[in-house]
């Protein structure tokens, strides 16, 4: 395969950037996203100029690290997947694909495709935690949780972080990022210690970090890798608004 | 900062409070609907004369119209707080952006319906309310079979219904989302409660002016 693509390049976060075209040439369709731009950045690195730099860890859509806008998608066309886990032959030869940062003011380019999610960490440490006693292991019962209960703090708990619904939403929002994290634990007897406090702390950080609010468009549930459903935003509110009285 | 403003003033509590004042809006318009029926009742206006006056001079509906009119006014408001700061949250946009995607239309014109919503609201509130409320008018039943003898308003009001009902069809189920009742559960309710105030309610305001234009006779015939 062949393609056209049209990357952002950004020096540094005080550079302005710009849209820079190159061409892949020969691009198997069995290839990931990811090792399609490996390819260019050897062609990038022989030629003796500075490669594409995004970020990418495990490269099978377990760790969030990768994260890209491809033709206005957050991790490319399709959906559950990362970016790591888009193929190549989801697009044609001869395509011109458009690769972008995630965009948000709260996620500053650092260069290239490569984002500062901190934020993301920095709402975790406001209150993304049990603080839970050390010692002894307790048994394996002693803390009864019914099948359906674990399953939704599970669903919850498959967000890897990866910022594709700040992304992918119209205002910015980390909504869903948030309310995943939240849920994981409100649903769970071990997150009821801080359940008011974890809430109330997670969103005033969200805020303070400038993400934006939610327009319930849904955007952020059809681009997530995991499939993290918005019922959890609901949650994240009733959570909210009972951690008030 | 008090507890209470840091509470409305945070991203969740904005929405909340967008949410509860749309709500209040919605369940109005069940209300206006209910009194605009009563001019389909061929009695030259009388039954809609005595409820718009009744309207007019009772005491507890008259603080609740200025409560509408503040719910109103903080609606819009606080949308246009939203709207800024979530404008700022994307200080730069996409080169490509495929929002639509991945989200309803209805939801991406939200902004759009509701500054025709607005528009709209400026020319009704001209033309019924401002003649009832402040210009004397008692005979608010032939202002209306006036109206919609003319072609330009009935296609302008129907227009304007199928923005609100636009507005509504991501809105209201919206406000349930916001509020955290929308859960699998209560899903299919809330889209259903959802269609009787985008389309049902709509649909009623706009049978009025249709009836009007096309069955009844001249408001002069009419009201006696």
């Amino acid at each position: 395969m062949k393609l056209t693509l049209k990357v952002w390049r950004q020096k540094d976060a005080n550079d302005e950037g710009r849209f820079v075209e190159y061409t892949a040439k020969d691009i198997s369709p069995d290839m990931s996203f990811l090792e399609m731009l490996d390819i260019v950045n050897i062609d990038l690195v022989k030629k003796g100029e500075t490669p594409i730099v995004f970020d990418h860890d495990c490269r099978e859509g377990i760790c969030g690290s990768c994260g890209m806008m491809i033709n206005g998608r957050a991790h490319g066309p399709g959906r559950g997947i990362a970016t790591c886990q888009l193929h190549m032959r989801s697009f044609s030869d001869g395509d011109e694909i458009m690769i972008e940062p995630w965009r948000a003011a709260a996620f500053p380019v650092l260069k290239d495709l490569m984002v500062d999610r901190t934020a993301f960490d920095r709402i975790m440490r406001s209150g993304g935690y049990t603080s839970a006693k050390t010692g002894g292991i307790p048994d394996g019962n002693a803390i009864l949780v019914p099948k359906p209960v674990a399953d939704e703090a599970f669903d919850a708990a498959a967000c890897i972080g990866c910022g594709a619904c700040v992304a992918a939403c119209p205002n910015s929002s980390a909504m869903l990022f948030v309310a995943a994290k939240v849920s994981q634990l409100a649903v769970l007897p071990q997150g009821q210690a801080e359940r008011e406090t974890r809430v109330t702390r997670m969103v005033a950080q969200m805020d303070e970090e400038k993400f934006g609010s939610c327009s319930n468009t849904y955007a952020c549930e059809a681009e997530c890798p995991k499939g993290i459903s918005v019922t959890h935003i609901a949650r994240l509110n009733r959570e909210f608004i009972a951690a008030q009285f | 900062m008090n507890p209470f403003f840091s509470f409305i003033n945070s991203s969740v509590g904005k929405k909340l409070l967008m949410s509860l004042t749309g709500l209040f809006l919605s369940v109005f318009l069940v209300e206006h609907l209910a009194g605009n029926l009563l001019l389909l009742r061929s009695d030259g206006g009388q039954a809609f004369n005595d409820y718009a006056k009744f309207m007019g001079s009772n005491p507890i509906v008259r603080i609740l119209e200025v409560g509408l009119l503040g719910f109103i006014l903080l609606h819009i408001v606080n949308g246009i707080r939203l709207w800024l700061g979530n404008r700022a949250a994307r200080s730069k946009g996409y080169g490509t952006y495929r929002l639509d995607e991945n989200t309803t239309l209805q939801s991406r014109m939200m902004k759009l319906s509701a500054a025709l919503v607005l528009l709209f609201l400026v020319v009704h509130l001209r033309k019924f309310w401002v003649p009832a409320r402040f210009l004397g008018e008692h005979d608010i039943a032939s202002i209306v079979y006036y109206t919609f003898q003319q072609p330009f308003y009935v296609v302008f009001y129907l227009v304007a219904l199928f923005i609100v009902g636009y507005h509504l069809r991501h809105g209201f189920q919206s406000a349930f989302q916001t509020l955290g009742f929308r859960t699998k559960k209560y899903q299919m309710l809330i889209e259903f409660i959802a269609v009787l105030f985008w389309f049902v309610v709509p649909l009623g305001f706009a049978v009025i002016p249709i009836y009007i234009y096309f069955f009844a006779g001249s408001p002069v015939a009419l009201v006696q």
